[in-house]
């Protein structure tokens, strides 16, 4: 008899659950656009890892509202043609209800008018300021803005009365946009610009800008690029006996920089996100939770530490999960979720999306960090 | 039927009709979009098998007059707010005007180290457009160029881009075909050939290599005209030397020497990343396999080598039956 109940009971559950399985709703597409090869595979690499691991935990954990999260990501190699039609194929084909990405200023440029036209929420990857200034009605990003970089530094030359800088920036777009604002806000910290030089991201000696700033009036150098063009710039200012303070950018808060520069990296201090000094935070900063969660899971994940750029994926998937989670999921619906996210805690920072600013960020999400033996110390 | 086949205009004809009647089939799928763009790379590989095909001569360079022409349109319009009709013929004229400059030492070279002169110009140009940021918008790009348009008519959807950039493209294609047809052809196929012996028949061997290069230029700075007003945003990384060298490619792929050999090409090349999406990370490799298995067992291109296989698999049933 008890074997006849049980077996009853377990075939009645199983129908239950295949039916439900049967029946499940379809699942939510969203698109993301990275460039995983090309010149920014650095960029698209982490992102897209970043996104899938995120998209698999979200369902793990059971979906979203009791859906499945879909993933769609193509590639875009860093090219706007290509970026273009793949974000095309996202909304014409997939469906998608929002896209994240691109993972560079330039491909986000170049979706944007898709996305305003389709009506589709598009959550970039990229630092540009551009992207959201002026505010675009469907589109958002999560990377900081490089101004907000600028000002951390500017803030702390300020308050150390160190007035007579030089700039050394690469030239392509992280670059390109970091001179912009050194130079555009200057002024208003009371920093004078004395020497304005660039160098290419291939370079591999630039003892000659070095040795021109050696002979400026210059008070400090700040850098403004990606690896491994800074570390070569560090080893060469060691080289040629330079004593005025280095400075850098955000673009190179990762330990690979400490790597490629060795010694010479020792007391370079720098704006960087939290992630790299997450276990030193105090327990009272709001990001010190996801980020611990990050960090680890990326490490089991794909065995290597998480950084910034995968960082900016995560945040744009977990900002579009809780939009969806308060308005549904059709687009219109989500962007004006988007647009009422207020002091959601991430990677990047504490967001605050508005109607007037869909940046989010301030220059909180900044701290400045220093080298010292061969680690990340918080500066206070 | 297959004499018909054989006239040239018949053959334009039913091209130009299957192109026309594209659309329809596409039902305004995502693929149409990358048909705008099968236009814009056939206007362009055409160009350059004016250069490649018929004259013999290398250019490594091709992408940078896309550029020119591309990045010209862009500025003029969005920055200065002049008309884009006016400026994409004024740019054509413009980058013509310079390849014919350019050209003339150039040309003097051969094989390699024309190749390498070529490339020189388009590295030169590529850095061009990413140093000069108040101009360009250096690396991250040039946005907010306008569409096209007539009086109130936008050239704002796929499908109106389409039929734009495919009339511009079949005008294109029927005057390469009256120009290789033409004296003028027959001079540039004996340039191929043996630069020599065309100078004993002759013909003006150094100022037709210098015209057809710059012909070739003007082609191609439409197509960046066209191309900035349909994606309205240009970047650099879109006319790098790897871009360059696509269209080399697409040129051999498809058949040097035939002009719907470029189309061919062009719309394998363009829609091939689209099919092979499935292989997902895979996709590079399998893209570079089929290439190196086109160009092993279709040394001709496309446009000989499909007819060829065609024929050789109608032909073996046939042969089985004989066997048997």
């Amino acid at each position: 008899m008890l074997r006849k109940i049980s077996f009853i009971f377990v075939s009645v559950v199983s129908f239950l659950v295949a039916a439900v399985c049967a029946f499940a709703a379809p699942p939510i597409k969203i698109g993301g656009l990275f460039a995983v090869t090309g010149p920014a595979s650095f960029l698209g690499e982490p992102e897209r890892n970043t996104a899938q691991m995120v998209v698999n935990e979200i369902n793990a954990a059971g979906g979203i509202r009791g859906r499945r999260l879909e993933l769609v990501a193509y590639d875009t190699q860093g090219d706007a043609t290509r970026a273009v039609q793949a974000a095309n194929r996202l909304i014409k084909e997939d469906r998608v209800v929002a896209i994240i990405g691109p993972s560079t200023t330039g491909d986000t440029m170049a979706v944007i008018p898709i996305a305003e036209r389709a009506h589709v929420p598009l959550v970039s990857c990229a630092a540009g300021s551009k992207i959201t200034s002026p505010v675009k009605r469907w589109v958002f990003k999560t990377a900081q803005n490089d101004a907000l970089a600028v000002a951390r530094i500017y803030e702390y030359l300020a308050g150390r009365k160190l007035t007579r800088v030089a700039i050394l920036t690469v030239s392509d777009g992280f670059g390109s946009s970091g001179r912009e604002q050194l130079k555009a806000n200057a002024a208003r910290y009371g920093i004078r610009i004395v020497s304005d030089d660039t160098y290419g991201p291939k370079d591999t000696d630039m003892t000659a800008q070095l040795t021109k700033i050696r002979g400026s009036q210059a008070q400090a150098i700040i850098c403004w690029g990606t690896n491994p063009g800074p570390a070569v710039i560090a080893r060469n200012a060691r080289q040629i006996g330079l004593k005025i303070p280095l400075f850098m950018s955000h673009g190179v808060s990762s330990k690979k920089f400490i790597e490629l520069a060795g010694d010479a990296a020792e007391g370079i201090i720098l704006p960087s996100g939290r992630v790299i000094v997450a276990d030193r935070l105090p327990n009272s900063d709001r990001q010190k939770k996801p980020l611990l969660a990050f960090v680890k899971d990326y490490q089991r994940h794909y065995r290597a530490e998480g950084d910034h750029f995968g960082g900016h994926a995560w945040d744009a998937v977990m900002l579009l999960k809780a939009a969806i989670e308060r308005g549904g999921d059709n687009p219109a619906a989500i962007r004006d979720q988007l647009e009422k996210i207020r002091t959601f805690a991430g990677i990047g920072g504490v967001f605050s999306y508005s109607p007037a600013d869909h940046a989010g960020l301030n220059k909180d999400a900044f701290v400045l960090v220093e080298v010292r033996n061969r680690d990340w110390t918080l500066v206070k | 039927m297959k004499s018909l086949l054989r006239n040239e205009a018949v053959r334009f004809v039913l091209f130009s009709a299957m192109i026309l009647a594209l659309p329809a089939l596409l039902a305004g799928g995502y693929l149409l979009n990358v048909f705008v763009f099968v236009g814009i790379h056939t206007l362009l590989a055409v160009a350059l098998n004016l250069l490649l095909g018929y004259a013999g001569q290398i250019s490594l360079g091709q992408a940078a007059f896309f550029g020119l022409g591309a990045y010209a349109s862009g500025i003029l319009t969005a920055t200065y707010g002049q008309n884009p009709w006016g400026t994409m013929v004024a740019v054509a004229l413009a980058v013509g005007l310079l390849a014919f400059l350019v050209g003339f030492p150039i040309l003097k070279l051969k094989g390699h180290y024309l190749a390498m002169a070529t490339l020189g110009f388009g590295i030169i140009v590529y850095i061009a457009l990413n140093e000069a940021v108040d101009l360009t918008g250096g690396p991250s790009g040039l946005p907010g160029i306008p569409n096209l348009s007539l009086g109130s008519y936008v050239f704002d959807s796929d499908l109106k881009n389409y039929y734009l950039i495919w009339g511009v493209t079949l005008a294109t294609i029927l005057l390469s075909l009256n120009l290789v047809n033409s004296r003028i052809g027959r001079g540039l196929r004996a340039i191929h050939d043996s630069e020599v012996a065309a100078r004993v028949m002759g013909i003006r061997v150094r100022l037709l290599k210098v015209q057809i290069f710059a012909l070739s230029a003007v082609i191609s700075s439409i197509a960046g005209s066209l191309y900035a007003h349909t994606m309205t945003f240009v970047s650099p990384t879109s006319f790098g030397f790897n871009f360059s060298v696509e269209l080399v490619t697409m040129v051999i792929i498809g058949g040097l020497g035939s002009i719907y050999g470029s189309f061919l090409g062009a719309a394998l090349l363009t829609l091939l990343p689209e099919m092979l999406r499935a292989f997902q990370d895979y996709d590079i490799v399998v893209y570079g396999f089929l290439l190196i298995a086109m160009t092993m067992f279709m040394p001709g291109g496309l446009v000989r080598g499909v007819p060829e296989l065609a024929r050789r698999l109608l032909a073996r049933p046939q042969k089985g039956k004989a066997d048997a």
